[in-house]
């Protein structure tokens, strides 16, 4: 889309973009430049010499099973995050949609999680699982199961991917329940009339036109979980016990700043991007065809 | 609803406040600990309840901070925090509104090169271009500075790509009219458009004070000084320090005072935030 009516100048739009291209260009494209070409080469950790490698970096980084474990691992948790999240929000949605005295409140009770720092979401959850004095830990406990995430690594990933969720919750809530919203009441009535029930409308008529919705929600909640989920990572477990939280973005800073390793971090970020680039781009691929929202 | 079904009704709200209370527990339980003495905190099961500590608590955190080495008063890192996410909000929305400004309303060469090169930048988070990033900041020598914190983080294809369609949406009517009556380009934006983009700035500024306020990764590399710390790096760093029983009435506190200004935005503004999420994703 292109307006009709445009002023002329000659040196006043380059005025205008200045601030906003500088700043891509120093902070976004000199970075991620050198990314790439740090990425080609073997510094040796005190600095000052650097060898060209070429695609060295890429080989060794294909060839580590530690980065494939962390990979997988990736996927693993983006799997749950997404997934998890998506259904709880979902539920609560279609259930915040049918009632019609009170949604507002509820909505309000529902969207602050979004402004908690995932830093802090860490640190609460990890507050409530405290192995001495986690009030969630002390109940598991009455029950007979030992939760400590400090030692025990598939409760780590467990306690980072529902602090994930939980703060990434008001989100995919508020588009669910827009979407909801959004679908035409008479489409709902004319099922009913026909005698279908609310779980046959459900799964006829709301779910299908929810599904555009639900497809951007999953892209989103990937991204969220390949790069958002950092500071939870972080304040929970620095990527432990072990290496079992450890996701690729927290691998990528992990190796750069605690190992020194720079030309492999930079391998890293260079394939960290590309992922992120292909996520991007079937995101908007798909919200151009967005059709029911 | 099309059709009246008690049970189902009561079904949905028991749901609904079930997912509610599930989950405020966290922070409910980060309040009650914030009102406690350290001993209470230490024995399991700590109580459900507040306790009779909170004001002493919190004016600790505030005044002297954690009180362990390398605590900073909280009062220090709120303003740090808040001078962070003011700074990124308003600088996001500043230069965002005049790049977008400049690439609608004019055609000039190399036009959609630099909207492609604004465009690509949603591609790049800080996240992933960690290491190299750094070295750039390091050079100019802007560590442990508040530019440093503010001024790499502004650059926003999100923002620019919002007042875009906003300007995109108004009518050109508009412009023909301020063009007849001889206002200059910039008269018709400080005049007629910002004016008219009240709302979507609004909006905007949710979002991005929320993004600011809780931005981690960044500050936690850049700052070694005290003075620069955020609020939110301090909480996660005194609860992962090592060795020592934590004073967790006094982090919770902490943590506490780090959720309240971003989630008070929100609840507050809760339409232009809602308007903000639902708008940037367009």
């Amino acid at each position: 889309m292109e307006k009709r009516v445009t002023f002329h100048e000659r040196w006043l739009p380059y005025l205008l973009v200045g601030p906003q291209i500088i700043i891509t260009l120093v902070f976004f494209f000199w970075p991620s430049g050198q990314a790439i070409y740090q990425s080609l080469l073997i510094e040796d950790a005190f600095g000052g010499n650097s060898k060209f490698v070429f695609l060295d970096n890429f080989i060794h980084l294909f060839n580590d099973d530690s980065y494939f474990a962390s990979a997988r691992l990736t996927v693993v948790f983006s799997f749950l995050v997404a997934t998890i999240g998506l259904a709880v929000s979902l539920l609560l949605a279609v259930m915040a949609d049918r009632v019609i005295r009170g949604a507002t409140a509820y909505k309000a009770f529902l969207v602050w999680p979004y402004a908690v720092a995932p830093a802090v979401a860490g640190v609460l959850w990890g507050f409530l699982f405290n192995p001495s004095v986690g009030i969630i830990a002390w109940m598991l406990q009455g029950i007979g199961i030992e939760f400590n995430y400090v030692t025990n690594g598939n409760q780590a990933l467990l306690l980072v991917v529902i602090a994930a969720v939980w703060n990434q919750l008001s989100y995919n809530f508020l588009f669910f329940l827009a979407g909801l919203q959004s679908i035409p009441k008479s489409l709902i009535e004319a099922a009913a009339i026909d005698g279908a029930g609310p779980g046959r409308r459900f799964w006829d008529i709301i779910f299908p036109l929810l599904s555009p919705v639900g497809f951007f929600l999953l892209v989103i909640n990937i991204i969220y979980a390949f790069i958002g989920t950092f500071g939870v990572v972080d304040s929970l477990t620095k990527g432990g016990p072990g290496k079992a939280t450890e996701i690729l973005v927290f691998k990528v800073y992990n190796d750069g700043f605690r190992g020194q390793d720079l030309g492999g971090s930079s391998a890293q970020s260079v394939v960290l991007i590309t992922v992120l680039v292909i996520l991007t781009v079937i995101q908007f691929r798909f919200i151009e065809r967005r059709v029911h929202y | 609803m099309v059709e009246n079904r008690p049970f189902l009704t009561l079904l949905s709200h028991l749901v609904v406040i079930l997912g509610v209370a599930i989950i405020a527990f966290p922070v409910w339980m980060t309040f009650v600990a914030s009102t406690h003495s350290q001993q209470t905190m230490l024995q399991s099961p700590i109580p459900l309840l507040p306790g009779p500590h909170m004001i002493e608590n919190y004016t600790q955190v505030l005044t002297k901070g954690y009180g362990r080495v390398g605590s900073t008063a909280v009062t220090m890192t709120l303003t740090n925090s808040l001078i962070m996410a003011l700074g990124v909000a308003i600088g996001k929305i500043a230069i965002s509104i005049i790049s977008a400004f400049a690439i609608v309303y004019f055609r000039f060469p190399g036009r959609m090169y630099i909207f492609w090169a604004i465009f690509v930048t949603l591609m790049l988070p800080v996240e992933v271009r960690i290491v190299p990033t750094y070295g750039v900041v390091a050079n100019l020598g802007m560590l442990d500075s508040y530019g440093g914190l503010i001024i790499p983080l502004i650059a926003s294809a999100t923002a620019t790509f919002l007042f875009r369609q906003f300007f995109l949406s108004v009518p050109d009517e508009l412009t023909e009219a301020a063009r007849v009556d001889g206002a200059s380009p910039m008269r018709f934006f400080w005049d007629i458009l910002l004016p008219m983009s009240r709302t979507s700035i609004a909006a905007m500024f949710v979002i991005q004070f929320i993004y600011g306020w809780n931005q981690y990764l960044w500050p936690l590399l850049i700052t070694t000084k005290e003075s620069y710390y955020t609020v939110v790096m301090t909480v996660s760093r005194q609860a992962n320090v090592v060795d020592s029983v934590p004073a967790w009435n006094l982090l919770m506190a902490m943590a506490m005072l780090a959720m309240l200004p971003p989630v008070l935005v929100v609840v507050f503004m809760q339409r232009q935030f809602v308007r903000g999420l639902v708008e940037t994703e367009k």
